[in-house]
C-alpha cells in the first residue's frame, strides 16, 4: 500500500482487513445472535470487552477517530439506557438493566464499525461473488454506487449554495426551510439519477451487462479462505459459546422471550 | 493478439434513429463507411446528432432506447453484436470509473469479458503502460487528477483491445494540462494504427493532426432549428480547420503595464475610461484563506489572499487544481465564510448593508448585489421553465411582478432562447442551460459576477456569445470575475490575472505589489463611497 494519508484512498492494510469478508460476516453474526438472544449484563459486557479489543486490529488507534466513527452509536445507547429508566416496569431506577441495554445496542452495532472501518468494499464484493455466488451485477453496481456517495456530498454542497446565489434561503422560516431542503433533495436526486445513468452506460460499455448472457464473469484478485480466516471464525464462536456458558451457569442469563 | 483483432471497420447503412417518447429523430439518413485503422473527426453543430451516432457505434443504443432504422455494423456484425471489439471514453470521468484502486478498475472491463484471472494482470500493466499512467496499481483512483482519471478510463477501454476506440468530448472536462495528457495517451495508442478511431471534440484543432478524415454530421431532425432539409453525414475539405470565435472589442486603450506584479498579472488595465473617478474596488479579499474543519494541520483549501474586483474590470482567477480557484470564488460570492482574513464590501456595494460580511448577507439582499455562475448550470435552476427561471432573482430580490416579467423577456430576446420561454431548464442543450445559467445571474443586475468555469465543454458559438453576454455586462459597470482554465478567454478578456498556486500565501510573497497590497491603507472614507445604491 503505498498511497496512504490520501482523502478517500486506499484504506490501510490493518489486520483485521486482511481476514477474509465472509468470516468476518458469519463473526459478526455469530455475535449479534448471541447479544440479541439474552438480557444479562454479562453477556453484552464480554462481548464488549472483545470488541474493545479488536480496535487496534481496525486501525482505529486515535480516541478523535473513533469517537468520530461511532457518536451516532453511543447517542443512540445512551437513549435507549435512558428510556429504560424513565419507564421500567419496576417502578425504581433499574440502573442495571438500563446499563445492559446499553451494552448491547453496542455488542450488536460495534462489530459493524469494525468492518466498515477495516475492510476495503472491492474486497468485500468479491469475497460475496465467490464464495457464497452473491450476483455480480448487485455486488460491483453497488461498489460503483459507493465510488459515487462522496461525489453526492459535494453535489449537495454546490446545490445547497446555488439555492443561495439565486436569492433563496429560509431565513428563520422552519416552514420555508422544510421545503427549501425538500427542494434541495429532490435536486440531487435528480443529479444523482443522472449520473447513476452515464455510470451505468459507461458499464455496460465495458462489458458488464455481458454476464447476463454466455460469459461467466471471472475475478482479478480472486478471494482465498484461509486457515486464519476459519481460526477467526472459530474464535468468534468459541467466544460467543463461552459467553453465554458463563452467564447461564452463574444464573444470570436471561432469554429475551421469556417474562 | 487474440482472435479477431486488428483495426475494425464501421459501416453505417441509411441510419436513422428516434429516442423512445421523443417525435423527432436524433439523426437519420446516415450512410458512411469508415476504413480500418482510419481515424476520424465528427463534427457538427450542437444538437445535429453526433453523441447519438457515436453512442450507436458503440453498440449502446438497444431496441429499448427508441426506434431505429437502417444499421450500423462493425466488421460486418451489428455494433450491438460487436460490443467486445468497441471501446468507448465519455466526458465525465466520475461518472465512468467504478474501482477504488487504478489496477482494479482496468481490469472491470476484462472480468467482464470472462477472460482467465491469470491472464488479466499483465493485460492491466500493459494497458496502464499504454497510455503512459505513471502510478502503481493499488493508486487510489480518488487521488487522481482529472485528466490522470481520464487515461485511466481510457486504460480500462483498451485493455480489451478493442479494434474500433470512441471518443466523446473525452477533454471537454479537463484543465488544460488533463486535456494534454489525454491527447497524447491517445496518440501512443493510435501509433500503431491498430485501432480505429471515431471522435468528437469542441476543441478540435489540437487533435487535428491525429486525423485522417472528417465528417460533418447534419441535422437530422427540426427540432430547435427550421428545416434544414438536408440529414446525414456530409464529407468534409481536407483543408477544414475548426471556426475560432472572435473575442469583442476591449472598451478602453490598451495601456499595458510593463512586467508582472507578484502574481497579480495586469493584462491592459482599464484606467480612465470607465472610472476616471478612481473608484474604490467593489468588493475585496483581504487576507482571505479557508481551511476545511477537518484537516486544519493539512494543507489549505486557499492559502491567503488579496484580490480585489472592481468596476467594469475583468478578473481572472486563474492556477492548477487544487490551488483554491473555486473556493476563493465561493468566498468572493459570499456563499462561504473564510476560516481565515475577510471578504470586505466596498459601502456602495453593501449600501444599508454596512460592515456585515456578505457570507452573512440575506440571500434576497445577495442576489442583487453579487451574481454566481456554478459549473454546473443545472444545480441552479430552480423553476419549471425558462421564463420563471428569469424572473426569480428580481422576485426574490424585490422587484414586482411586472418589472420581473419585464426583465424576463428582455433576457429571452437578448439570448435568443424565445422558442423555450415555456420549456424546462433541465431539458435545454448544454450550451443553452450555460447561457441561461449566466442570464438567471445578471437578471438582478448584480454589481459583481463570479463565474466558475463559465466556458468549459462549449462549443465556439456557445463561447462567442457567452463573452458577448460577459462583456455587454462589464461595458454596464459589473465587475466580472471569472474562475478560468480556458487561456484564451483569460488572455483575451481579462484585465488583470490572479494566479494561485497550491499551498503558496498569495498575500506575503515577496515582491507582490499589487492592488490588494497597495490599496489596503485606501479604505472607505473616500466620498464616493458614501453614496449607497437603493
Amino acid at each position: 500500500m503505498t498511497t496512504a494519508g490520501t482523502v478517500t484512498g486506499t484504506p490501510p492494510a490493518v489486520w483485521l482487513g486482511r481476514i477474509n469478508p465472509v468470516a468476518q460476516i458469519v463473526a459478526i453474526l455469530a455475535i449479534a445472535v448471541t447479544a440479541l438472544a439474552t438480557i444479562d449484563l454479562l453477556t453484552p459486557a464480554v462481548l464488549v470487552a472483545a470488541e474493545l479489543a479488536l480496535l487496534p486490529a481496525a486501525g482505529l488507534f486515535q480516541p478523535r477517530a473513533l469517537l468520530a466513527k461511532t457518536w451516532p452509536l453511543l447517542l443512540s445507547a445512551a437513549g435507549v439506557a435512558w428510556v429504560n429508566l424513565l419507564f421500567s416496569a419496576s417502578g425504581g431506577w433499574d440502573w442495571t438493566g438500563s446499563a445492559a441495554l446499553a451494552l448491547r445496542v453496542i455488542a450488536v452495532a460495534l462489530p459493524g464499525v469494525l468492518f466498515v472501518a477495516s475492510t476495503d468494499p472491492v474486497r468485500v464484493a468479491d469475497a460475496l461473488t465467490v464464495h457464497w455466488k452473491v450476483s455480480t451485477r448487485f455486488a460491483y453496481g453497488a461498489l460503483a454506487a459507493i465510488r459515487l456517495a462522496p461525489l453526492l456530498v459535494l453535489e449537495w454542497q454546490a446545490i445547497r449554495l446555488a439555492r443561495r446565489a439565486r436569492g433563496v434561503d429560509a431565513g428563520r422560516n422552519p416552514i420555508a426551510a422544510i421545503r427549501l431542503f425538500g427542494g434541495a433533495a429532490f435536486a440531487l436526486l435528480v443529479a444523482a439519477i443522472r449520473r447513476g445513468s452515464r455510470l451505468a452506460l459507461a458499464m455496460d460499455a465495458r462489458g458488464f451487462d455481458a454476464t447476463a448472457g454466455s460469459t461467466e464473469r471471472t475475478n482479478a484478485r480472486g478471494s482465498v479462505l484461509r486457515s486464519r480466516d476459519h481460526l477467526y471464525v472459530a474464535g468468534a464462536v468459541l467466544l460467543c459459546a463461552t459467553t453465554t456458558a458463563v452467564s447461564v451457569a452463574t444464573g444470570l442469563w436471561h432469554p429475551v422471550f421469556s417474562s | 493478439m487474440r482472435v479477431g483483432a486488428g483495426p475494425a471497420a464501421v459501416d453505417v447503412v441509411g441510419f436513422g434513429f428516434r429516442y423512445s417518447g421523443r417525435p423527432e429523430w436524433a439523426v437519420r439518413d446516415m450512410d458512411v463507411r469508415i476504413e480500418p485503422g482510419e481515424r476520424i473527426l465528427l463534427t457538427g453543430a450542437s444538437g445535429s446528432g453526433k453523441s447519438t451516432l457515436l453512442t450507436a457505434m458503440a453498440g449502446l443504443l438497444g431496441p429499448d432506447s427508441g426506434d431505429a432504422r437502417g444499421a450500423v455494423r462493425v466488421d460486418g456484425r451489428t455494433a450491438v453484436q460487436a460490443r467486445d471489439r468497441i471501446g468507448i471514453l465519455f466526458q465525465d470521468p466520475e461518472s465512468q470509473l467504478v474501482m477504488s484502486q487504478a489496477g482494479d478498475d482496468v481490469a472491470f472491463g476484462l472480468e467482464n469479458r470472462g477472460a482467465p484471472a491469470g491472464e488479466i494482470w499483465p493485460r492491466v500493466r500493459a494497458a496502464l503502460d499504454a497510455v503512459g499512467f505513471g502510478y502503481p496499481l493499488d493508486r487510489s483512483t480518488h487521488a487522481l487528477s482529472g485528466g490522470e482519471k481520464q487515461r485511466l478510463v481510457l486504460a480500462g477501454a483498451m485493455v480489451a483491445e478493442p479494434g474500433l476506440l470512441l471518443l466523446d468530448e473525452p477533454t471537454s472536462q479537463l484543465d488544460p494540462d488533463g486535456a494534454e495528457l489525454v491527447r497524447a495517451a491517445v496518440a501512443r495508442i493510435l501509433a500503431d494504427r491498430g485501432t480505429t478511431l471515431v471522435l468528437i471534440d469542441h476543441e478540435a484543432s489540437p487533435w487535428l493532426p491525429l486525423i485522417d478524415r472528417v465528417l460533418e454530421v447534419q441535422f437530422g431532425s427540426t427540432q430547435g432549428r427550421p428545416e434544414s432539409g438536408r440529414a446525414g453525414v456530409l464529407e468534409l475539405a481536407p483543408r477544414w480547420r475548426p471556426t475560432v470565435p472572435v473575442l469583442p472589442p476591449r472598451p478602453s486603450a490598451q495601456s499595458r503595464s510593463n512586467g508582472t506584479q507578484g502574481l497579480l498579472r495586469p493584462i491592459g488595465s482599464t484606467q480612465g475610461v470607465l472610472y476616471s473617478n478612481g473608484e474604490d474596488p467593489l468588493l475585496r479579499a483581504a487576507g482571505a484563506g479557508y481551511s476545511y474543519r477537518a484537516d486544519t494541520a493539512a494543507r489549505p483549501a486557499l492559502a491567503l489572499t488579496d484580490v480585489e474586483l472592481t468596476a467594469g474590470q475583468v478578473t481572472a482567477i486563474t492556477g492548477p487544481n487544487g490551488s483554491g480557484k473555486s473556493t476563493l470564488g465561493l468566498l468572493l460570492a459570499g456563499l462561504k465564510a473564510p476560516t481565515v482574513g475577510r471578504i470586505v464590501a466596498s459601502p456602495k456595494l453593501a449600501g444599508r448593508l454596512g460592515d456585515r460580511p456578505p457570507h452573512r448577507w440575506r440571500a434576497r439582499d445577495l442576489v442583487h448585489r453579487i451574481g454566481t455562475v456554478f459549473q454546473n448550470p443545472e444545480h441552479q435552476f430552480l423553476t419549471g421553465r425558462v421564463r420563471d427561471e428569469l424572473s426569480l432573482g428580481p422576485l426574490r430580490a424585490g422587484a414586482g411582478d411586472r418589472a420581473a416579467h419585464d426583465r424576463a423577456e428582455e433576457l429571452l430576446q437578448r439570448l435568443g432562447l424565445h422558442a423555450y420561454a415555456d420549456a424546462n431548464p433541465f431539458t435545454l442543450s448544454g450550451g443553452q442551460q450555460r447561457r441561461l445559467s449566466v442570464a438567471t445571474s445578471l437578471a438582478t443586475r448584480p454589481s459583481v459576477l463570479v463565474l466558475d468555469e463559465p466556458t468549459f465543454g462549449q462549443d465556439p458559438v456557445t463561447w462567442a456569445e457567452l463573452i458577448g453576454l460577459l462583456a455587454e455586462a462589464r461595458d454596464a459597470g459589473t465587475a466580472v470575475c471569472l474562475i478560468s482554465h480556458d487561456a484564451r478567454l483569460v488572455d483575451g478578456f481579462a484585465d488583470q490575472e490572479l494566479r494561485l498556486t497550491s499551498g503558496v500565501d498569495h498575500r506575503q510573497t515577496a515582491g507582490f505589489t499589487g492592488p490588494g497590497a497597495t490599496e489596503t491603507p485606501r479604505s472607505s472614507d473616500d466620498q464616493l463611497g458614501r453614496n449607497p445604491t437603493k
